[in-house]
């Protein structure tokens, strides 16, 4: 047999889990901007640990953890402009702090209330999506709004590795395919979905080739090197907003906590398997490249722990302080107008509040 | 002024939306080149291009989710699902996103999407394109559910429903599409979306229907009336959010109703419509409700398929029994 065609996935690093760069970093990535994406990194980081304890002791439902992933999300989110649209999965934190989400925000949402997906940053963002694969629909969606008036403009979504094996997944990626759009797929791929490993979900030898199967370009990356993370983004981001169609990314990490609060990752892996991956997590290379640089010491170091912990508490202090919605606030959004129906169950609703106190 | 079917006013309405609109988009499975295999959208994509009105990739999650997308960014996209039966697919976008997106964002987002589908049995279609499944949507908070049943009903509820701020599912009645022909102005006048037709006044029993089962309704009504039995004929038209008022309006004056149809009986809109009844307007009955509706069984194929929808004779039959009573 001949070859009918033949394809490549090419893979990016800059950074190896040592902090030692494998090649030229990127014109951008100087020491103002690498101070920055290690200062967000290091407060992703802080907030999460801290939200877990929350949860831990009642004062927030389940929370979906993103330790391990700082790199990908804050690298997402630098890359991006405010006129694209973001469609996240639910642990996208760093990207969304990058736009403006407050970590308030974020807890309010998994506190329980609605109003924490009507955040701050771009209005036209998309609120967290749990039903696995669905978001990547709408950044397909979002990007033919943008393509049909000529906007420059691009729709970004992430996905993790499971969610790769559903149907929206792919139908997404075949229209943004099928119609070149500005589209930017993401997938994390943090090895577990849940308690289901990398080798039980797909026979891919990458998750990027899924994309080629669309017709579009991909790259896979180290997606513990932010700096790895924000040049692809951005080459593909730019890419798209000029009308060259869409790009799937894979970046490689590792999910190091738990699924969610709810989960117990210690019933289906292995402590070393987990121990090994940490060492290779992203804040650890980017500190120990700026330190070698001379760009970064162990007192600032201190003092930025210090200074993220302020910011946190301060953001948890401003959730605890919200007071909780009222009745009616789950009757007011569902039409533009309440409907008669709608309008006798909020009068009863009303009532049961106040009879209950 | 000429008179149109069902179909033409669905084409009518969408292109004059097209043509008022900017943000409208017309999308789905054949409506390009082909017209839609209804031909619905016939001469829309030649009038006004490729970019308003697209074929798409054959993925009805996509249809719905893109939908969501596009309408969230600002677009009014109407999308078409070939028929009601291959619409489940899209079922989670419907139900996760598009319903649901005004009220977890608490309004920072809308949906104003519509999403068009043949609709109904008595076509002698192949199987699963038959049913009746309006239930479903009317279950969900969040969404419209419209099905007209004439052409001037079709072209007013068509237009209101793309320029309707938040989702709608708009089914059409596939035995409708070409059965009646009706006076309809091009005039851009949209009908509400939120109350039922009274299709004709009457004293003795209110015969509430809608979708294509109106259309023995309406036979049953008038072979009554020749035997001296005043129907009133209401046509529900858009089923959730329900017009319970004009209902019970008609049934405090009559007594009596008879709910006709063609989807299945048990957790049907005729048993939210007769539960309203009982408790509201049970006072007024003069009579037991009742209903005739589809089977409790999947939809036959149509060799059954006759036996399967509600006839003139069991509506009237029906009417009979309130009148015993």
């Amino acid at each position: 047999m001949s070859i009918a065609a033949k394809f490549e996935i090419p893979f990016e690093q800059f950074l190896d889990p040592k902090g030692k760069p494998v090649k030229d970093l990127p014109k951008w990535a100087d020491k103002e901007e690498l101070l920055k994406l290690y200062k967000m990194m290091t407060k992703v980081r802080v907030f999460d640990t801290k939200a877990i304890a929350l949860q831990r002791t009642g004062k927030l439902g389940t929370y979906a953890s993103c330790l391990g992933h700082e790199a990908a999300h804050v690298g997402i989110g630098a890359a991006m402009i405010e006129e694209d649209a973001f469609c996240p999965m639910y642990r996208e934190y760093g990207a969304q702090f990058m736009r403006g989400v407050k970590m308030s925000e974020v807890l309010l949402y998994w506190g329980g209330d609605e109003r924490g997906s009507n955040f701050s940053g771009p209005q036209h963002d998309f609120p967290w999506c749990v039903p696995i694969a669905t978001q990547y629909l709408h950044a397909a969606g979002s990007a033919m709004a943008f393509k049909y008036r000529g906007e420059k403009r691009a729709a970004v979504t992430v996905i993790g590795d499971g969610g790769t094996s559903e149907g929206d997944f792919y139908e997404a990626l075949n229209a943004a395919g099928a119609w070149q759009l500005p589209f930017v797929g993401v997938t994390v791929n943090n090895k577990w979905a849940i308690s289901v490993p990398l080798s039980k979900q797909t026979a891919c030898e990458t998750l990027a080739q899924k994309g080629i199967a669309a017709g579009m370009d991909v790259v896979q990356l180290d997606g513990n090197d932010i700096i790895a993370v924000r040049e692809v983004m951005q080459r593909a981001l730019e890419k798209a907003r000029n009308g060259k169609g869409p790009t799937f990314v894979e970046m490689m990490t590792y999910r190091l906590h738990d699924h969610t609060t709810a989960d117990d990752a210690r019933r289906y892996r292995s402590d070393d398997e987990v121990e090994a991956e940490r060492a290779k997590e992203p804040l650890i290379r980017l500190r120990q490249y700026i330190t070698d640089q001379g760009w970064w010491n162990e007192d600032e170091e201190k003092a930025l722990l210090a200074d993220c912990k302020v910011k946190v508490d301060e953001a948890i202090e401003e959730y605890q302080s919200i007071e909780p919605p009222g009745v009616e606030d789950m009757f007011d959004y569902h039409y533009e107008e309440l409907t008669d129906p709608l309008a006798e169950q909020r009068e009863v609703a009303i009532k049961e509040a106040r009879r209950n106190g | 002024m000429a008179k149109i079917t069902l179909i033409d006013a669905v084409n009518m309405a969408m292109a004059h939306e097209l043509g008022a609109d900017d943000r409208v988009v017309v999308f789905g499975e054949d409506v390009g080149v082909n017209g839609g295999v209804f031909r619905a959208t016939a001469g829309l994509q030649e009038k006004f291009g490729e970019n308003r009105v697209m074929d798409t990739p054959l993925a009805e999650s996509m249809i719905a989710g893109m939908g969501v997308g596009m309408a969230a960014q600002g677009l009014r996209p109407v999308a078409e699902i070939q028929f009601s039966g291959f619409i489940y697919p899209a079922f989670d976008q419907i139900i996760s996103h598009a319903a649901r997106l005004r009220n977890r964002t608490r309004g920072r987002l809308t949906c104003p999407l519509v999403i068009r589908a043949p609709f109904g049995g008595g076509i002698h279609a192949p199987e699963h394109h038959s049913e009746s499944t309006e239930a479903l949507f009317a279950h969900i908070p969040g969404l419209r559910t419209v099905i007209p049943s004439s052409p001037q009903r079709a072209y007013g509820l068509l237009l209101a429903a793309i320029r309707c701020p938040d989702p709608v599912i708009f089914f059409e009645p596939n035995r409708l599409y070409r059965m009646v022909k009706q006076e309809v102005e091009d005039n851009g006048e949209a009908l509400p979306l939120d109350v039922c037709f009274v299709l004709k006044e009457g004293t003795d029993v209110t015969l509430i229907s809608w979708a294509p089962a109106m259309h023995e309704t309406l036979q049953a009504a008038k072979e009554l009336e020749e035997q001296g039995i005043s129907c009133e004929v209401i046509d529900v038209a858009t089923i959730s959010p329900l017009d319970m008022d004009t209902i019970l309006e008609s049934v405090e004056k009559t007594g009596r109703a008879v709910i006709v149809h063609e989807a299945p009986r048990n957790v049907g809109v005729g048993a939210e419509i007769a539960a309203n009844l009982a408790e509201k307007g049970i006072y007024d009955l003069k009579a037991p409700v009742q209903r005739v509706t589809g089977y409790d069984v999947t939809m036959p194929l149509f060799k059954l398929e006759k036996q399967y929808l509600p006839s003139v004779a069991r509506i009237k039959d029906a009417v009979q029994r309130t009148l015993e009573e």
